[in-house]
């Protein structure tokens, strides 16, 4: 045994104090396994192990997504701006449009932790099982993937719903069929339609206590010459002529790449700092991500391949077929812009490389990947309603990865039968 | 020489401690053991045939499992019993004889494998204890002297972290290696199947006659022979094969050329804490006391017979098991890290990219490349749900799903378990998978689970 440090001493000294409640021993245990790396030693054959364990491993998914965040957060204020006419440059007005995002991302960030860390650490006390690592990575994922606007209440359901339903329900981290985040964000899809439907929820209009509080709103009003916000219409009345929340995906079903082009230009859908959901816009960022995450082996890039060549492939399929269907034009967006437009990317690199919802053999990894890709891009193109589609894909391939992986299993059945002859 | 395997998948765990080519000079353990629980498939109280206090040559029966009362679970020294080691429900662990200053050996009478019956030449190996190193698969149990296994395989050289070089230590026993390959011949009707290390261009095992070769190249676990198998002539239902342990062949030929239980082959002895690693030559279940006197560098430790990775823990009175060919040292990692998860404050070994084999060193903030490691026995990390996938698959170079296999035993479906594979590996096959496993799952124990319940079904 070594000798324990200073502050292990500490936290040692607190452990008394929780040992007789369930729910504070869990809390206890969460936050010291965090601090301290437990001393814990092998007890079965095998006397050493390797060094990752799953809180490494979900860090890493953390830290491919953090840029992704930043860069929302500076989106969220710079559309915000926008959207009122002031500071049109991108670098104008910095410090507000920063501080404006953050205030607008932290209570979402808050809300979804304090709903999911809640209901886990009280399944985690009730099952007398330690706090599993998941939701790190689905609490951060899920405030990338909402609209900016989106209200806490929506948030908070949401996350309940997904955290219980699609996790709790079937046994807590690494059983789950559904991806968590995606859950959400198709819970908020399917209840709230009126509120995700429309341009308007892609850019953050309100202002909220934190705004107040850091003089965001006092600052913007000043620089609107207002003394206090419009009784009649609110915030939205000052929204200039001319400015429209329109996602280039909704541009794009609506009146083809020609609408698109319109408003925004290719270099715009790359680097990101156009409407959008808060996480999703800079293509680059993602890409970068997604190395991140291929190369230090934590998210799978068979997945993330097959799945861009699926997406590659129905999209010259559908082009091929867009001159059939004129009163479509979204058909005939050619299919090398689908990949910078909407969440291709970010659901490639983070959505669909969840390895407890995706195919778990190298095999049915790639089928699995083609098969988001090519479902992905019909639900985006053919369907009426919602310009985008891998939300809608990764959820119904989740549901079939276990039948893929089922096919692939039997084939290695099969092969060990067919040796004896 | 036949053809070369190369094997991609696994990982070579490269420790400070390995014994290389040097030598304890005259080792002597004054105690030896035969170890009941290493055979696998024994009952848990076999029959003993002596007391404590009886006199023993090397040779002599010491029990017999009461369903195969032929096969002679012998001693492998000359002395005295002195202890029957008893566990729980009073199965019989370990018999301990205290050896003699100079062994002297019963005479099973000198004869030539090829001038004999196969039946005179079982029953030799039974009498004399050499049965007891046939090793049976499925289930890796003894051999069942009812049957006639398809193939013998015997892999000549070990990957395992610290294990002792074949090609070096038996470069005086080729003779007797001969024999015994020409003793296991006569066993089967299939082949004896040499498993030979593809790296080199001169094996001390090149001449050996009477024996089929293959050759395999790649990290660990290219060197077991379950995977050898696998590559070469895989096991399918109903079939039997026998594995046997290169040490064992020698020993098998000496029982034919000089007519003894000579039991006599190198260890190892190695890990971080030890001082000077290095092999030592003993006779089978050996103790390792006077092997780590004053030769260990810390106090908190951990003595494994067998590999860091698929070994059994002992004290220092322990004896080394049967089918155990080193002595692994590993320090107690039973000491809490600051923010370890993310921020490894020591170099450790990893099949993952995200802990590169760096160590920072005392000029913050340079890092400093490792080749090799100080491991101890800390967990990292705690127990968790499967979650990642492909992991085990990077390190066993076989086509079967690990993952899939376990999930299979751990729901009782026999046939998916049969269909799977479950035939083909034993604990050592997958005690990778258990060293890399993220969630730290116990992979080995649950096969071993697996592989009972199969058993248990006929």
């Amino acid at each position: 045994m070594r000798k324990a440090s200073f502050l292990r001493k500490q936290v040692d000294k607190l452990k008394p104090y929780v040992e007789n409640n369930k729910l504070l021993h869990t809390v206890f245990d969460g936050f010291d396994t965090f601090l301290f790396a437990p001393d814990e030693t092998t007890a079965s054959r095998t006397h050493i192990k390797d060094g990752i364990d799953l809180k490494r491993t979900m860090v890493y998914v953390v830290l491919g997504m953090t840029l992704c965040a930043l860069h929302g957060i500076f989106n969220i204020g710079h559309q915000h701006y926008n959207a009122l006419g002031l500071y049109p440059n991108l670098t104008d007005g910095l410090l507000w449009k920063a501080l404006y995002g953050i205030c607008q991302f932290i209570p979402v960030f808050v809300v979804v932790h304090l709903v999911g860390l809640g209901i886990e650490f009280f399944f985690a006390a009730k099952k007398g099982h330690a706090i599993e690592e998941g939701f790190l990575v689905s609490g951060f994922l899920i405030p990338l993937i909402m609209p900016p606007d989106i209200p806490l209440w929506m948030v908070a359901v949401a996350t309940a719903f997904a955290v219980i339903i699609a996790k709790e329900a079937f046994g807590g981290t690494g059983m789950n069929i559904l991806n968590i985040a995606l859950t959400a964000r198709v819970f908020v899809f399917f209840a709230h339609p009126t509120f995700m439907s429309g341009d308007e929820c892609w850019v953050s209009q309100d202002y909220n206590l934190l705004h107040t509080l850091a003089g965001v709103k006092a600052h913007t009003l000043d620089a609107l010459g207002l003394d206090r916000v419009p009784y009649e219409g609110g915030w939205k009345s000052l929204i200039v002529d001319g400015f429209t929340g329109a996602t280039p995906l909704g541009l794009a079903a609506k009146g083809g790449w020609e609408s698109v082009l319109q408003h925004y230009t290719i270099k715009d859908m790359i680097v990101g700092f156009i409407p959008g959901s808060v996480g999703e816009m800079n293509k680059i960022i993602i890409v970068i991500g997604a190395f991140f995450l291929a190369i230090s082996g934590i998210a799978s890039w068979r997945i993330m391949l097959s799945m861009l060549i699926g997406a590659i492939v129905m999209g010259i399929i559908i082009n091929a077929l867009g001159g059939q269907f004129a009163d479509n034009l979204f058909l005939q967006v050619p299919w090398y812009y689908h990949i910078i437009m909407g969440s291709f990317l970010f659901a490639m690199a983070f959505m669909a490389t969840d390895p407890v919802t995706g195919a778990q053999t190298d095999a049915g990894k790639w089928v699995y990947g083609f098969l988001i890709g090519v479902s992905g891009m019909i639900i985006r193109v053919l369907n009426p309603a919602y310009p985008e589609g891998w939300m809608l894909a990764i959820l119904l391939l989740n549901v079939f990865a276990p039948l893929i992986d089922h096919v692939i299993i039997n084939r290695n059945i099969k092969r060990r039968v067919a040796r004896v002859g | 020489m036949g053809k070369t395997i190369k094997l991609k998948k696994g990982f070579d765990i490269k420790l400070y401690g390995t014994p290389e080519h040097k030598y304890i000079e005259n080792f002597k353990s004054s105690t030896f053991a035969v170890r009941p629980p290493d055979y696998m498939s024994l009952k848990p109280i076999p029959k003993l045939t002596v007391q404590i206090g009886d006199e023993v040559l090397a040779g002599d029966q010491l029990f017999f499992d009461k369903p195969n009362p032929d096969i002679a679970f012998c001693s492998p020294v000359s002395g005295e019993v002195v202890e029957i080691r008893r566990g729980e429900k009073r199965a019989i662990e370990e018999v301990v004889i205290l050896a003699d200053e100079e062994i002297r050996f019963r005479d099973f009478g000198a004869e030539h494998p090829n001038k004999i019956s196969e039946e005179r030449i079982r029953e030799k190996l039974m009498q004399s204890g050499c049965w007891t190193f046939l090793r049976q698969r499925p289930f890796n149990i003894i051999a069942d002297p009812t049957i006639k296994p398809r193939d013998i395989f015997i892999s000549c050289f070990d990957t395992n972290t610290l294990a002792p070089d074949l090609e070096f230590t038996l470069r005086d026993d080729v003779d007797a290696f001969q024999a015994g390959v020409d003793v296991l011949d006569k066993l089967t009707d299939g082949f004896v199947h040499l498993g030979v290390n593809g790296k080199l261009d001169r094996s001390v095992f090149s001449g050996i006659t009477k024996a089929e070769f293959n050759s395999f190249t790649g990290p660990h676990p290219a060197g077991n022979v379950g995977v050898q198998i696998h590559h070469t002539k895989p096991i399918n239902k109903g079939e039997v094969v026998w594995t046997v342990h290169p040490y064992d062949v020698v020993a098998i030929g000496r029982l034919f050329i000089n007519g003894v239980f000579n039991t006599q082959r190198m260890f190892t002895l190695g890990g971080p804490p030890v001082h000077y690693a290095a092999n030592f030559k003993s006779y089978l279940g050996t103790g390792i006391k006077s092997a780590i006197h004053n030769n260990i560098t810390t106090e908190n430790i951990r003595l494994v017979s067998g590999t860091p990775i698929s070994g059994r823990v002992m004290d220092e009175n322990g004896h080394l098991g049967a089918f155990d060919y080193q002595l692994s040292i590993l320090e107690e990692g039973d000491f809490h890290e600051l923010f370890g998860w993310i921020l490894p404050s020591y170099a450790r070994p990893s099949i993952s990219p995200t802990i590169p084999p760096v160590e920072l060193t005392s000029k913050l903030p340079f890092v400093q490349k490792v080749d090799r490691f100080n491991v101890n026995t800390n967990t990292h990390g705690e127990k968790r749900a499967f979650v990642m996938s492909g992991q085990y698959e990077k390190v066993l170079p076989m086509d079967i799903y690990p993952v899939h296999l376990l999930k299979a035993i751990l729901s009782r479906d026999y046939d998916l378990m049969e269909g799977l594979g479950i035939y083909e590996v034993v604990e050592e096959d997958l005690a990778l998978c258990e060293f890399v496993c993220t969630s730290k799952f116990d992979v080995q124990d649950t096969l071993r689970e697996g592989l009972n319940y199969m058993r248990e079904q006929g």
